[in-house]
């Protein structure tokens, strides 16, 4: 049976965000998430009845990421010395938001690798189908992001 | 998340993700992806289910939603979106009808579910004036199937579109109200607007 659209955005709605916050950051990540959805909708008709609705969701992102990034660093004006960071005050919080720097902070493999397998839940053979790769170099980038990140919350006691 | 420290991701979401749906609904009707859109409205007699194509208004339903949109999908599209402000004018009339305050309905329909002789029956429906009935017997001469009494029941039975398309001004040639889509009280319910 088909499922209409709206229970799509409904079941995957949250993790496609949070997916899209890890990779781009809280303000990027809802243009991210808009433009996966709209998407999504496009091909939907298309999508084989049996098809990873997760995945399939978590490719269009990747892609989605990979065009805000790029167009990042079109707009990115060079300069002698790195600016501070931008402000997260605009985005209300329990102080859980700092893993976006954590996040920010990690190559973009390891971002990657992390968001798709700890937060979209995805098996590594689907991450390396998704960001290219074998699926053991997927699994070392989720390794060494996780160990990254939990070295960041180390520092500053226990999260 | 297997780890305390990524529950920050979900900082504000339901807010948000509120947000995105809603500009989505948006952004989905001004690229033409929005194939049915659908909202409910609260009634006298339940919360009803509307969903139109950009055709028009192709559904109404009493009850089981989700069943119903799920055989939209099949039906029409799966490119469905919780959209009101498509149905916002028939939102409207159907609040105007409900307070007594309508008595025909002016919105563009999308017969498609209904074929055949049942579309010539539901075609000849809303010529029966608020406030009157006429008999499935009567409906049937009127389609020009005299003896397709229960074709018409049938008809009636499976209108897409009740309240718009008035199915529960056919009644029963004793009088009686007979069975309705949204069940014989609602039926009631309906005639006895009409003769306020």
């Amino acid at each position: 049976m088909v499922r209409p659209f709206e229970q799509v955005v409904a079941d995957y709605g949250p993790m496609v965000l949070r997916v899209c916050r890890a990779v781009l950051g809280p303000v990027d990540a809802e243009d991210a998430w808009s433009e996966t959805f709209l998407a999504a909708l496009k091909a939907y008709p298309e999508l084989p009845p049996d098809a990873n609705v997760e995945a399939w969701l978590v490719t269009i992102a990747h892609r989605k990421a990979i065009d805000t990034t790029r167009a990042r660093a079109r707009h990115a004006i060079p300069m002698d010395s790195p600016p501070d960071r931008p402000s997260r005050d605009g985005v209300p919080g329990d102080g859980g938001t700092e893993v976006w720097d954590a996040l920010a902070r990690l190559p973009d493999k390891q971002r990657a690798a992390v968001a798709y397998h700890y937060v979209a839940g995805l098996p590594y053979k689907e991450i390396a189908a998704i960001t290219g790769g074998s699926t053991d170099a997927a699994r070392r980038a989720a390794a060494d992001g996780m160990k990254a990140l939990r070295g960041a919350y180390g520092e500053g006691g226990k999260s | 998340m297997s780890e305390q420290f990524l529950a920050g991701l979900s900082t504000m979401e339901d807010e948000t993700i509120a947000r995105l749906r809603a500009r989505l609904a948006v952004t989905a009707e001004r690229d033409g992806l929005l194939d049915v859109a659908y909202r409910t409205v609260d009634t006298p007699v339940g919360t009803l289910l509307l969903a139109s194509t950009g055709q028009g208004l192709v559904r109404v339903a009493y009850d089981r939603h989700d069943e119903v949109l799920a055989a939209l999908a099949e039906a029409v599209s799966p490119r469905i979106l919780n959209a009101p402000d498509r149905l916002d004018s028939a939102a409207r009339q159907l609040d105007e009808y409900f307070g007594g305050r309508r008595r025909r309905f002016e919105l563009p329909l999308d017969l498609r579910l209904a074929k055949g002789f049942r579309r010539q029956v539901l075609s000849h429906l809303p010529e029966i004036a608020y406030g009157r009935t006429e008999s499935y017997a009567e409906v049937a001469r009127a389609a020009g199937s005299p003896r397709a009494v229960r074709a018409v029941g049938t008809a009636c039975a499976t209108n897409p579109l009740p309240v718009i398309i008035p199915c529960h001004r056919v009644i029963r040639s004793d009088g009686g109200y007979g069975a309705y889509v949204g069940g014989e009280s609602v039926k009631k319910t309906l005639l006895l607007l009409e003769k306020a």
